[in-house]
Parts: structure tokens; sequence; C-alpha cells
């Protein structure tokens, strides 16, 4: 189906048309209870298993609101440069969906807690751009439907549905840009980068897993086309189920070159929601509605409004983290890295992981050779990121302790750590059950000199007769014997002293 | 003895109960004899819970024989409204969309009631989900006025005001949104109050319009209304919209105003509720109010609140707005009624089936009214406008009460009207909360105290009391004094 349409060359969109972005994100918060009542914020559990007479919306129950959820959006507010409302209150969304046990949904209209902020991203090649925030307002998560039957697991097709209600009350906080304009080319990659800007930026909050694979943090993205020969902005779609960093920006550039080739061919964009499909990398239109839909908004008249008073957000401004581009600036000075080095580093994801293993105990030139070069090749071997790796930085410290002590080699260190990535335990305990020990007994060594030297009667001739080059061949046999636990330069040592 | 145990108040009945002169069993079953003997002729009681009540009353017998101490009103029986939930006993409000529900969790006021050893008798008719005045919006039926079997007992709350006037319970648990606890009260003359907004928890009361309902005390005099009001207020974390202040002493007001002395209360007659639409037995009645208020020493003045002519537009467009998505919740998929599951319909059609088949038309007026109302490109003139109107109401009172203690008006523009006489008149059925609507509007406490029968109709009329909000107190003061002073009124004969 999807291959029916009709896609324009990426170049010619460029070309033809500049893209328009917003993009709309929704972050679940960690709290340890739900928005409005005291159930488990958990992710998982069996289902209807975290609920109450308030998140399943029985009749007679009441909102109360959970007050390190406000903190949070303030948090959040504040981090994002926005300003935090003196005044704000909850309305209400109305409309008729199943996993939603009010058929309203309590969230903020006209009256955002945090509004007019910016959040600087940057690029892959180092530039910086400036999203604008418009708003970021405190909402409730829905239920979720299990379609059960038909092929898509959309609700189209299915033979009936199951409703899980665990996730109906988990607090949330929308973010959503002001138009992004002028980005061209690099619209996708500004998308990606905002929305890993944000997810780096909630991180360091510490208000939310922000796991996009968990729908902890999710993207909207909405895209339109402004054509360069009228200069009028085009009508956007909007779209859903983008559920990684990488779709956002594949969501971004299909929907860039689906639309430019409908208006290509003189067709209008409809304004409708679109769904990303992961496995082939296009977008296709939500269901289809017959009206219009009128949320019929109106103040919760179940909750007082919100007031924080500006000595509470002066005291959570006081509690904000060191945020991600000021630690990136700290680092950078720190360590003395180049503009390029730390763009490598941010990139790969091993910032968290080397900063981690510094502090741990390895020096920083250290702890980035582990990081980006052999579990850099190990992650790329398995094909799955740095950070999901079996070991952790403090592992990764001890193993260039013990490099650094003499008590492994650099070939015995890399078996430690290929024995933590197979969940064989720490680096000492893999050490000890694979026997990784440098063998420094100098009375072993000169045995297996000797027996290597007694191997290679016309090397060891050469030595003797001044040609020390060739030691290397019977080093490397020592070293072969020993199965790398040997010190190679005491090997090189011993050979030459016995051939003098 | 079971004549003198239905008749007497609440307060004779708790003392006798705590004395040990009688015991709550003996009580609770006089009063489940009487409803079993007259619910046929009033459908006050949609369920009653003989089990549950017996058990309550045995509870309290025992802590009374061990000495302990024990609630005021501990071993009293009550009527409660079918609009508060009750755990494992069915709550239906009055409409087929929930009948079989089994709440998995008690009210507050529920709560409240339980733990102040009240033993709650079963659940009261009503207007389907608290709309209407004259309890025959029930998908269970109409409930009868015991004065007159042919006619309405007042609505919402006509199930608990019936109940009281037919000797059936001493006391009643009511919701008043625009009068469903005060205009009952008047046409049955008994005894209704709707405390400040915010005084008592909402929490398991199944809203119809959030921002107006209120739950309040019923009985047959005002000390015992005075007495369970403190049973149910206070603050509740449950309800956001719960006020966090001491409740007021209503009680010991209540007990003020029987020594009947008001020298220096100041009362302001609302001069917007009388003349034209008025019954004049219902004037006059008012008026004889007025000469005893005045002879128990009260200052009695007009006032004008000319902001309460538009009351009664602005409150069916809030009300409706709100019952709109309130009552959305009520969709076949989580409890309740569900019409059309036969695995060809989609969930839409499931859903519409059901509210289809599961409201009545007065629920469906106000929840397409409400809908409109929302709606982009009305919202401003219509739940906007209204919502300003309020304010206006709101300052009317403020105005009136930097002159008066407590304002006052009859409660109901008519006795009670027969049964059928409106219910093709949604505009004539509205007006029977023309007095009352003022205070649900402005979140204010207001009262029905009986003025006696109307001599035209030899039917109750309800006297209206109303105070600013947190000074409940004041008004219980009066109508104590003014009950009093007036005397007895007779009762109907069932």
């Amino acid at each position: 189906m999807t291959s029916l349409v009709e896609l324009m060359d990426y170049d010619e969109v460029i070309e033809k048309y500049d893209p328009v972005l917003g993009l709309e994100v929704h972050v679940e918060l960690h709290t340890n209870t739900k928005m409005f009542c005291g159930c488990a914020n958990e992710f998982g559990g069996e289902p209807n298993t975290h609920t109450c007479p308030t998140c399943l919306g029985l009749p007679g129950s009441l909102p109360v609101v959970n007050g390190k959820a406000v903190e949070s959006a303030i948090r959040i507010g504040l981090a994002l440069n926005c300003e935090i409302a003196e005044w704000c209150r909850f309305a209400r969304k109305n409309y008729f969906y199943p996993d939603m046990p009010k058929n309203f949904q309590t969230s903020q209209y006209d009256e955002p807690i945090a509004f007019n902020g910016w959040l600087d991203v940057t690029l892959d090649d180092g530039e910086v751009i400036r999203v604008e925030i418009e708003r970021a307002h405190m909402e409730e998560d829905t239920g979720k439907s299990l379609h059960v039957g038909g092929a898509t697991g959309r609700i189209h097709g299915a033979e009936h549905s199951l409703l899980d209600y665990n996730r109906a009350g988990v607090p949330l906080i929308e973010i959503v840009t002001k138009m992004i304009p002028n980005t061209g080319r690099r619209a996708p990659e500004v998308a990606r980068a905002y929305v890993t800007a944000l997810r780096d930026l909630l991180k360091a909050l510490d208000v939310s897993d922000v796991r996009m694979d968990q729908g902890s943090l999710r993207c909207d993205a909405n895209v339109s086309l402004t054509p360069k020969t009228t200069g009028e902005l085009g009508t956007r779609t909007e779209t859903k189920n983008v559920n990684s960093l990488r779709s956002v920006e594949r969501a971004v550039r299909f929907e860039m070159t689906r639309q430019a080739a409908v208006l290509a061919s003189g067709g209008t964009v409809t304004q409708e929601t679109r769904h990303f499909d992961e496995s082939s990398g296009t977008t296709s239109p939500g269901r289809k509605k017959e009206t219009a839909e009128d949320y019929r908004y109106f103040p919760e008249p179940d909750l007082v409004p919100i007031a924080p008073s500006r000595e509470w957000v002066d005291e959570l401004r006081g509690t904000l983290p060191e945020l991600p581009w000021e630690r990136r600036a700290r680092i950078q000075k720190d360590w003395n890295l180049t503009d390029e080095v730390l763009r490598d580093l941010v990139n790969a994801g091993a910032l968290d992981l080397i900063e981690a293993t510094v502090v741990a105990g390895a020096k920083p030139d250290e702890a980035r050779s582990w990081w980006v070069s052999y579990l850099a090749q190990q992650a790329n071997a398995k094909g799955i990121e740095l950070t999901d790796l079996a070991i952790t930085p403090a592992q990764v410290a001890r193993v260039i302790e013990l490099v650094n002590s003499g008590a492994l080699t650099n070939k015995l260190a890399r078996e430690a750590v290929n024995g933590v990535l197979e969940g064989e335990g720490s680096p000492d305990e893999v050490v000890e059950k694979r026997g990784l020990k440098v063998v420094s007994d100098d009375s072993a060594l000169e045995k297996a000199v000797d027996e290597a030297l007694a191997a290679q009667p016309d090397v060891a001739q050469k030595i003797r007769d001044g040609k020390i080059q060739a030691a290397g061949a019977i080093v490397g046999a020592v070293m072969k014997a020993t199965k790398g636990q040997a010190d190679a330069a005491r090997v090189r040592e011993i050979v030459l002293a016995r051939c003098s | 003895m079971t004549n003198d145990l239905i008749h007497a108040t609440a307060a004779e009945l708790a003392a006798k109960i705590h004395s040990g002169e009688v015991s709550s069993v003996e009580v609770t079953q006089a009063h489940l004899d009487r409803i079993t003997e007259t619910n046929g002729k009033v459908n006050s009681f949609l369920h009653v819970d003989t089990e549950g009540a017996l058990a309550q009353a045995r509870k309290v017998d025992e802590a009374v024989k061990a000495g302990e101490t024990v609630g005021a009103l501990a071993g009293v029986p009550l009527a409660l409204k079918d609009v508060m939930t009750t755990e494992g006993v069915p709550t239906t409000c009055g409409s087929k969309i929930l009948e079989g529900w089994l709440p998995p969790y008690d009210a507050t006021v529920t709560r409240r009631l339980k733990e102040a050893g009240v033993v709650i008798l079963g659940k009261t008719n009503m207007d389907e989900f608290a709309m209407g005045s004259s309890t025959e919006n029930s998908a269970y039926g109409p409930t009868r006025n015991p004065w007159d079997l042919e006619r309405i007992p007042g609505g919402s709350g006509g199930g608990s005001s019936a109940a009281l006037a037919a000797y059936q319970a001493p006391l009643a648990i009511g919701t008043d949104t625009g009068g469903s606890i005060r205009q009952p009260g008047a046409v049955t003359g008994t005894v209704g109050v709707k405390p400040t907004y915010g005084g008592v928890s909402r929490y398991g009361l199944v809203a119809f319009s959030s921002s107006l309902d209120q739950a309040g005390p019923c009985a047959r005099t005002v000390l015992d209304a005075a007495l369970l009001h403190e049973v149910i207020a206070g603050y509740d974390e449950m309800d956001s919209t719960s006020i966090n202040e001491p409740v007021p002493a209503v009680v010991a007001a209540a007990r003020e105003g029987l020594n009947g002395d008001l020298s220096g209360v100041r009362i302001g007659v609302v001069t917007q509720f009388q003349g034209e639409g008025y019954q004049p037995g219902v004037l006059r009645s008012f008026q004889a109010a007025v000469s005893q208020l005045k002879e128990l020493g009260a200052e009695i003045a007009d006032v004008s609140c000319p902001s309460f002519d538009y009351a009664l537009p602005a409150y069916y467009l809030i009300a409706p707005s709100e019952c709109s998505s309130n009552l959305a919740r009520f969709d076949a998929m989580r409890y309740g009624l569900r019409v059309g599951d036969d695995g060809t319909r989609s969930t839409e059609e499931v859903m519409s089936l059901t509210r289809e088949a599961g409201f009545g038309p007065e629920v469906k007026r106000r929840i397409m009214i409400g809908t409109y109302a929302l709606s982009s490109g009305y919202y401003d003139a219509y739940y906007g406008s209204a919502q300003k109107v309020r304010t206006l109401i709101t300052q009317d009172f403020q105005k009136a009460f930097a002159t008066f203690d407590v304002l006052i008006s009859p409660t109901t523009p008519t006795t009670a009207f027969k049964i059928g006489e409106r219910a093709n008149d949604p505009m004539a059925m509205y007006k029977a909360d023309l007095c009352t609507i003022p205070a649900n509007l402005a979140g204010t406490p207001a009262m029905s105290v009986p003025s006696g029968l109307s001599d035209e109709d030899g039917l109750p009329v309800g006297l209206q009391i109303m105070a600013p909000a947190l000074q409940d107190h004041r008004m219980y003061r009066v109508a104590a004094a003014y009950e009093a002073a007036r005397g007895a009124f007779g009762g109907p004969s069932l």
C-alpha cells in the first residue's frame, strides 16, 4: 500500500520548498504516584492492578493534584527558560475513547503552567540553533488499548480490544515548540537533535525515565511545506507513533518528500494525523474523522487553580542540576578537548559513560580510549547502543586500574572486559575465573624462553650474532605459550640476557 | 411504641438509644417496618438495606451496652440519596444506565455516617442524576408527596424529603445543585440545608454539576439537621474543593436559636423573589414568617439583588455544560448498562446505543444543551457569559451581606404541583428552582425551613434563609428561633 505513495527526491524538495516544523513531546514523569490519585506510577505490571476509583473514573470519584508533578513541571519549565504562570488552571478536554476512563482528559488549555521558553540544540556539525518553546503543560495519560485479532494491531480489523488502565492518570508534561522555520535541508536532523537535547535535559532533571521505547518520551512531529514561489505556509500533518530518535528524523524526512510530491502533482495536503511505521519508514493516515474534533475545553471544576508562589519557583530554580550544555562546556575545558572530539563523544553517546568512568577513578584519556575504541567496537558488533553494553563505567575504571598496576596486560584487560560483557561477573571475578594473571615469575619465564630458543635454534643463533630484532619471534612464541599472560617487556629482557 | 419511635426527632431517638431506654435495633426495625408499610404508596426508597442497617444498629447497641462513647447520632436511622456511593450497595442515581452497579467504595459522606454510628436504611429515589425538580425523572418511577399522593415531593431529592415526611426516617442526606435539597424540603414540610460549597466533601457524590453540587442534611427539625450537618461536614483531602476550615458550629447555633431571641439580627428580604408568578398562599405564609421574625427581635428590611433575575438562565448553561462532561463516562466500557455488544458493532455504536437506552429525556436534553454551550465558537457567548453572571450574583450577595446577617425569601414560588402537570413544560419545571439557584451559583449556604401550610391548598410552604459563605451557623440560629415560634403544623396522614 505504502509503495503507491509518490515521493519527491529530497534535493528537489529542498529546492522548491521550505519545511516548517512543530514538535510536541509528551513526557511521562516518574513520580511515585499518579497525577490525580495515590496509585503507583510504574511501567508494566499486571493489567489493571495500579488502579483506583479516581484513575478508573468511577462515578463520584474526584482528582487531587500530585504536588510532586507540579514541582517537576515547574522545574522543566525553568530548565526550558520558560515563564512560570503565577496562576493557572486545569481544563477538561472532552472526547470519547474507551481507554480514557472519564471520556475527558484532565489537561491544561489556555493557561499552561510554563510558557515562552527556548532550548538551544546542537546539530551534528556543532552548529547551534535555538528552538522556541510555546508552552509546557500538565496533563494525565490515558490507559492502553490492546487490539486483538487483525493484522495491524490497530483498531481497524481487530476482533476485540482489551483495556489496561495502569497507565491512566500517569502524569504527563506536554512540551510544544513554536513553529521552527528556516531549517531547510536540515529539518529532519533538527527534529532529531531537538528531541535528543530535550531527552538529555529531562534526564539531567531526573523527572522522567525518558525511554522512547517504553513510551515515557513520545514525539508528535508536525510538518508542513512552504512553497518558495509563494511563501505561503502550507497545511501541516501530525505524525504520531514515532518511537525512537532515529524515527523522528526519518518521519520528518518522509513527510517532506511525501507532501512535496502531493503538492507538485497539483494536490493539496490534508490536515490529518498520520501514523509512522517503524519497519517501512513511512507514514500513513490515521483514522478518518467524519466531523471536526471539538474538544469543548472548559476549566476543570473539580480542581482549584494552581498559583505557585514566586518563592517556591525561586527555590525550585535553585534545585536545577548542571544542565547538559553547561556540563559539556565544563568537560571540554577540564579534559582539554577540541570541538570535534567533544562532538564525536556526544554523538557516540559516550560522554556520560566516560565521565562516569572518570568519576570512578580513571584518567579522562584512558576512559575515552576504552569507550570510543574497544567498547564501541563491541557495541557495534552486537548492534546495540554503547549505553546498552553490559558493563558499567565503574567496571571499566577497575579494568584500567588493573592495567595501570601491572596486574593485567592490555590483551588480558580486553579479555576481562569480554568476560564482564558475557555476564561472568565483575572484572575481578572474571580475572579469577579465567585465570587472567600476568606471569611475573622469572623462573617460569626463563623456562619458557629456553624452550622457545631450543625450538628455534637458527633464530637463537641470529640473536647471539647481534641481530636483536630477531628476538621478537622468540618473545612472540613465549607470549603464545603463556597465553598472553606474560609481560612482554620482561620476556624480551630475559631473551636478550640468555643470548648474550 | 412504634408510632412514638417513628414520630420522634433524631435528637430524641439518640438520647433514648444512648441512655439504653430503647435499642437502636428497635428504632431501626420500627423504621424498616414503616418503609415496608408505606413505600408502595410513596416510592421513596429504591433500595432498602435491611441487613446492613440492622448490623450497624446492633454494633451501636453493643457499644452503648459496653459503656463506650458513641457519636451524637449513633444508632439513629437515615435515608441516603442514591447519588452517594455505598460500597457493595446499589447506587443508581435514579438512572437505568447504572442499574446493577455495586460501587467498590464509600463516598466520604457515607463513610462519615458509618463511622458516626448512623444507621443507613437504604437509598432514596431521585430525578435521574439529580436533574429535575419533581423526582418524576427517575427511571424507577416517581416518588409521591406524603401530603398528597397525587403531587410531587420536589426534586431532585424527592425520595429523601418524602422519606422524612412519611416518617420512614428521621434523617436524610440530599444533594443540592440548584435547589434539590431545599425545594423538596419546602414542598414536604421538612428542613433541608445546602451548606457552604466545599463544606461537605463531594468525594463519592456522583457529579451532576461539579461547581454547584453540594451534599447536605435533611430532617424534620432544625436541630436534627444541625446534628447531621456536623457529622458529615469538614475538610476531606479526597476533594480538592473542600474547605480546610473548622466546621461552623451549627449545633450550638441551633440551640442558641431555640431560646427565641433574635434581637439585633439583621434580615434582608430579597425583593426579586416575590410578586408575579408566586402563589398568593405562599406569599401570605412568607409574610407571616416575616412578622414572626420581627416579633423575635430581628431587624427586617427589603434588599434588592438585581442580578438574581439572571440566575436561572445562567444556571441552565453552567449546569448542563458541566453535566455534559461529567456524564461522558457512562459509556458501557467499565460498568453499568451495555447495549448492542453483539460482536458486530463498533465501540462507538455500543456507546451510542447504551447512552440512548440508558439516559432519560431530561438527561439527554441537558447533555445536548451543555455540549452545544461548550462547543467552539459558542463558548464565550454561553458558558463564558454565564460565568460572568455568576460573578455578578456573588457580588450582589456580598453587597447584601454587608448590611444583613442573613437574607430570606420563599423557598419555592408555589406549593407542590401535581404529578405530570409540568412534565411536558421544562420551563415551568425549571422555575421551581427560581429562588434557590443563586446560592448555588455563589457557593453560599442556604436552607429551607417549613413556614406552615398554605391557607389555600393546605400544602407545606418553605422559608428560605441564606447566609454568607462559612456562616452556616447564622441561618441555623434564625431557623431554630423561627421554628420554635412557628410551632407545630401537623403532618401528613398516610
